[in-house]
């Protein structure tokens, strides 16, 4: 006899349990990122996507035992792309932020990278406070959480705002800014470029969370709560067995976590 | 006395009129302006929809702060710019070929290139000779990004009023200056009080203009640091992303000028009294 019904809820019900092993399984998993944003993920000159977020991600396949395949996407639409599904996880140093949360989940933190003065040398400026940079002129780019950082505790201190980091950095190295706030690992190439030999690091780390946010994390679905768990699981891993250090070290000289 | 008007024929009524038909056109129109009403209706609404007294009062001081920036720019950068460019336009009229010349190249790149470029050749151009500025003893004023703007603006507003200047200059007949001479007055007498007071008339208007197009040219100074009306605004948005502040920014500009432009009108009803029959 032939029963429509029991064929349909037959046919759901394989549907539901393969969809369901697949997600608890995760064997495969699509990575999405920029290749955009040296040195964390950037498409070489063979046109293979390369950096510290792409290695990161081979690291935690690896761990989970999992098959991964990049994909490079657009930043404006990396979000869309992932909710269309045309990937599962974005792994493209994307910071935890309140509206981002609106949308898709994010896993812990995988870095963190500090903000931090730059300055010329010669240890004209070394406390970096706000007693300490009193009258001075500091610098960063607008519309970042660098400038709200400068804008709501350096009150006694002239600002000046940029359109772009590299025109901070111009006017650094001109000396019209006495010092400039931006991301501490963003800067790197800058000071190890000729333009920037002028300049250094100076003071202390700033990632206070109110102002720049808990970090990177890696963005999935709300529902695939199960992909996130893992990766969670495979994050801490790689942190504790020196995986994640040896990357680290292999792209810069001091902790991003 | 006799009714002049008894002989006459009485005059016909006029024509019925025409009643307007609702054709495409008429259509079309009608609803384009139904859009653009709505729209403005929107813009009001949201004026007071979204204000946010909180928002207002952190950032409309400074933006007042900065509308005095603006001012000053403006005022200084046109005044100043106004004697140099009546010395260029003398320059562009001269019979000497090469001052000529120069004053022509001058004209001619700053009306042929973008203000914004202008200011970003001269600001971060500037930073990037320090030494030789430093040599030179006029680093002080380079380093500053106010002076280097103001510099920019009086170089560019005074090659557009030098335009303005020849032209109005070069209007006035030449029986003025033959009947000047035959009167015993000489060149520079005959030009500061025959011919440039009444170039000065014709000047007006496109000197009015160019003090509006100032006004509104000046927000590229927020681009190199400065807080001017614009610069105040941007801030203001960047914290709030609150977009009514561009919108109080609008407002304020359009104030600016029309206010310049009443002013302009009671100048030149002023200064053509003679003129009206």
């Amino acid at each position: 006899m032939f029963n429509f019904k029991g064929m349909a809820a037959a046919a759901l019900a394989i549907a539901l349990m393969s969809g369901s092993a697949l997600a608890d399984e995760w064997t495969k998993i699509r990575v999405g990122t920029e290749g955009a944003y040296k040195p964390f993920n950037y498409i070489d000159s063979d046109g293979k996507l390369q950096g510290f977020d792409v290695e990161i991600a081979q690291a935690l396949c690896d761990e989970m035992k999992a098959e991964c395949t990049f994909v490079a996407q657009d930043w404006d639409g990396i979000i869309p792309a992932l909710l269309a599904k045309k990937y599962d996880v974005i792994i493209a140093s994307m910071s935890i932020t309140e509206e981002r949360m609106k949308q898709v989940d994010f896993t812990d933190k995988y870095y963190n990278t500090p903000a931090r003065f730059m300055a010329k040398k010669g240890g004209a400026i070394t406390d970096t406070s706000p007693a300490g940079l009193k009258g001075k002129v500091l610098g960063a780019q607008s519309s970042t959480t660098h400038s709200s950082y400068l804008e709501d505790n350096y009150k006694d201190s002239e600002i000046k705002l940029y359109a772009t980091q590299d025109e901070a950095n111009a006017d650094l190295a001109a000396g019209r800014v006495d010092a400039v706030l931006a991301d501490s690992v963003v800067t790197l190439d800058w000071l190890g470029s000729d333009a920037g030999s002028c300049c250094e690091h100076i003071g202390e780390n700033y990632n206070d969370e109110k102002w720049f946010g808990k970090g990177a994390g890696m963005a999935v679905r709300k529902e695939d709560t199960a992909l996130k768990d893992k990766l969670n699981v495979a994050l801490k891993a790689i942190l504790e067995n020196g995986k994640y250090k040896e990357i680290n070290d292999k792209y810069f000289p001091f902790p991003v976590y | 006395m006799s009714d002049t008007t008894a002989g006459m024929i009485a005059a016909r009524k006029p024509p019925p009129q025409a009643r307007k038909r609702w054709g495409a056109a008429r259509i079309a129109g009608v609803g384009l302006c139904a859009i653009w009403v709505v729209l403005g209706i929107a813009l009001v609404a949201s004026l007071f929809s979204g204000y946010d007294a909180d928002v207002f009062n952190r950032y409309m001081p400074r933006m007042i702060e900065g509308l005095w920036v603006t001012a000053k720019l403006v005022v200084l950068s046109v005044s100043a710019g106004a004697v140099l460019a009546l010395f260029v336009a003398l320059a562009r009229m001269s019979d000497n070929w090469i001052v000529s010349k120069l004053a022509f190249v001058y004209v001619y790149a700053f009306r042929g290139t973008p203000l914004l470029g202008q200011v970003f050749l001269l600001y971060y151009g500037a930073g990037q000779f320090v030494d030789y500025l430093e040599a030179a003893g006029v680093w002080w004023f380079f380093r500053e990004a106010y002076n280097c703007v103001l510099l920019t603006f009086i170089l560019n507003t005074a090659a557009y009023q030098a335009e303005i200047f020849k032209t109005s200059i070069e209007s006035i007949p030449r029986g003025q200056w033959e009947a000047a001479s035959s009167l015993g007055l000489h060149k520079a007498q005959t030009f500061w009080k025959i011919i440039l007071p009444q170039a000065l008339i014709t000047a007006l208007r496109p000197l009015g203009n160019e003090i509006i197009l100032m006004v509104k040219s000046s927000a590229v100074a927020s681009v190199v640091t400065v807080f001017d009306l614009m610069g105040a605004t941007k801030l203001a948005f960047s914290r709030t992303y609150d977009f009514n502040v561009y919108m109080w920014a609008a407002i304020i500009y359009l104030m600016i000028v029309e206010t310049l432009r009443r002013v302009w009108a009671v100048l030149e009803r002023r200064l053509t009294r003679h003129l009206e029959r």
